[in-house]
């Protein structure tokens, strides 16, 4: 059947069934390959995107459950020319080393940045539990938010 | 009589003039100096006296054998899990309680001589757990569950006292309460106590074994399960007469320790066994919410404790027939879609692939939903609250996690999947006014 979508701001027309999950409709249906598939299972986080400012984990939400509310994937934050706050500070901060993880990781954190312009640390902490880095790239990723808050980020590397 | 003899500006003076309308003039002072005196004599009464300071006691004066049994006593009362702040230093206090009244901030339970307990005799301890009753002499709020801790050995006390006592003193203060008024009136709770602190040993009942009664004394004492599990009345005390019940816990429903119990198959002690050491039980479900902590606690006391444990809430539960063939987990997939499809479908695109047959998580000994207690259950809340937080594993990152779905499904689909989830794994009747328990629970885990 057909379904209404909003991506990024853009009104999409989609021919899935409605229990399809909205990280297929994404990679399959509009080529938007920035979320990854991870687990399947909502345990990892790799294919997180925004649901009405909200992260989420695309791969276990029924396109059903989307209805109006607008999605934002990590092609709605910016390009490779000119990327965002928060994607420059993950590029500043070499946030990623296979960089699997690196779109979810930012779409949560813009999220937790939207809400709260300035967390602190354990705030931050807090809000990226939910999403896994296997290659071990934390305390980059947590300094990477840290900077694109504007706040001082400390010296020790991971 | 006028208005103007009474002391009160404006309104209140109105009221309090109407309030003695039609009384001998003379009535309303009597009556003023009579309330007036049955407050000072209750004031009186509410009265306690502080426990004088001691020196600070080194930590080398508490022997390590009895340090050790204090470890795992506070362990079994799970004292860490209200007396330690969200990513706060271990027992160190601060974290907001949610209560019906207000917000409470846990006391620092570390030596700390200006902020903690530092200057606490073992006695002054032992006040405070069996009577709620501080150092200082004011009355403890019940969220210290003293009615339960009254019950528990002197010898014990000191244990944990000297588990206490050994700790790195922090110094941090604990925020002010803020309660509705009175309520921030401490001797009020004097009167709290005469109705709901009953204290005494808990009696031992020769007819039952050894490991029974074991059970009986961490259950009612120091385990405090009953201040979750047993319902309380408007006044916040729990209901004697309908103890294990059922009750509330951090905006979780937590289900009936009694004959009511709605499990498909019945909770036997090994099964229960199994379930507070591990936190998950193949036959009835995964220990989620406000249970995570209980459960990440009985992990590391000895067996034989949660051994004893078991067997008594166990047989709390006697009355339900055990020696019945377990059912097999009921599936009506087609039925439950045809009369909830919107639930179907989002079950479908968010549930499946976990839940549904043949899912790999099924492969791993995890209980299908037609045996988790929580579906079967007369109040869906803990249902909903699994669904909207998730289910953290309760040990060191293992065991069951499944992620909350707050964010990505509405109120209303909330409320379709469960409806749906319900008709199809249960055979109970369906949940009404789903929509807003689902709202409701929604604010509740919003709270501090």
């Amino acid at each position: 059947m057909t379904i209404r979508i909003n991506v990024n701001g853009a009104e999409h027309v989609v021919d899935a069934e409605p229990d399809t999950p909205l990280l297929y409709v994404l990679r399959g249906d509009l080529r938007l390959n920035g979320a990854k598939y991870g687990c399947g299972l909502g345990q990892c986080g790799a294919c997180t995107v925004q649901l009405d400012g909200k992260a989420i984990f695309s791969c276990v939400t029924p396109l059903a459950a989307v209805g109006t509310r607008k999605v934002r994937t990590i092609e709605g934050l910016g390009s490779v020319d000119r990327m965002n706050a928060l994607q420059s500070a993950f590029a500043a901060e070499q946030a990623a080393q296979c960089g699997y993880c690196s779109a979810g990781m930012i779409m949560r954190a813009q999220a937790l940045l939207d809400a709260i312009p300035q967390p602190d640390e354990a705030q931050i902490r807090r809000h990226m539990q939910t999403n896994l880095c296997r290659c071990g790239t934390h305390m980059r990723i947590l300094r990477a938010v840290l900077r694109a808050a504007g706040l001082p980020v400390d010296g020790h590397s991971a | 009589m006028s208005g103007q003899k009474i002391p009160f500006p404006g309104r209140r003076a109105r009221m309090s003039a109407r309030l003695f309308r039609g009384y001998h003039p003379h009535t309303a002072r009597y009556g003023a100096v009579l309330i007036l005196a049955m407050a000072l004599f209750a004031l009186a009464l509410s009265w306690r006296p502080a426990i004088a300071p001691i020196p600070v006691p080194s930590p080398s004066s508490f022997p390590a054998e009895q340090v050790a049994r204090g470890a795992v006593l506070a362990k079994l009362g799970d004292c860490a899990v209200c007396h330690t702040a969200e990513g706060g230093r271990p027992l160190a206090g601060a974290r907001a309680l949610a209560t019906p009244f207000g917000t409470l901030y846990s006391d620092n339970l570390t030596p700390d001589p200006d902020t903690g307990i530092g200057h606490w005799s073992a006695a002054a301890f032992r006040r405070a757990m069996k009577d709620g009753i501080s150092r200082s002499g004011a009355h403890l709020y019940p969220a210290l569950p003293y009615e339960h801790f009254t019950h528990v050995t002197d010898a014990d006390l000191d244990a944990i006292y000297a588990f206490l006592m050994t700790r790195r003193p922090v110094h941090q203060e604990a925020p002010a309460n803020k309660l509705i008024p009175p309520l921030g009136f401490r001797p009020l709770l004097a009167g709290w106590k005469m109705f709901f602190l009953h204290k005494g040993a808990v009696p031992v009942d020769p007819g039952r074994s050894t490991e029974w009664n074991r059970g009986a004394y961490l259950v009612e004492g120091l385990g405090h399960c009953g201040g979750c599990h047993t319902p309380r009345n408007l006044a916040g005390g729990e209901e004697g007469a309908r103890a294990y019940h059922g009750g509330v816990a951090e905006g979780w429903h937590a289900p009936a320790l009694d004959a009511s119990n709605p499990a498909a198959r019945a909770w036997t002690p090994d099964a229960l066994y199994t379930y507070l050491r591990t936190g998950i039980s193949p036959d009835h479900g995964a220990a989620a919410g406000p249970m995570g902590p209980v459960v990440e606690s009985l992990a590391s006391v000895p067996e034989s404790d949660v051994r004893a444990i078991a067997t008594y809430i166990a047989s709390r539960m006697a009355g339900r027939d055990i020696g019945s063939p377990a059912p097999a987990p009921l599936d009506n997939e087609v039925a439950a879609a045809k009369r909830f499809p919107e639930g179907a479908t989002l079950f479908a695109g968010a549930c499946a692939g976990c839940h549904g047959p043949g899912a790999p998580m099924m492969g791993q000994g995890r209980p299908s939903l037609g045996l988790v207690s929580n579906l079967r259950d007369d109040d869906p809340t803990s249902a909903i609250q699994a669904i909207l937080q998730g289910i953290e594993p309760p040990i060191g990152g293992r065991g069951p996690k499944m992620p909350g779905f707050a964010d990505s499904l509405t109120d209303g689909q909330v409320a379709a999947v469960i409806a749906y989830a319900r008709a199809r794994y249960t055979d109970r009747p369906d949940w009404s006014k789903l929509e807003q328990t689902v709202r409701k629970a929604r604010k509740e885990r919003a709270q501090p």
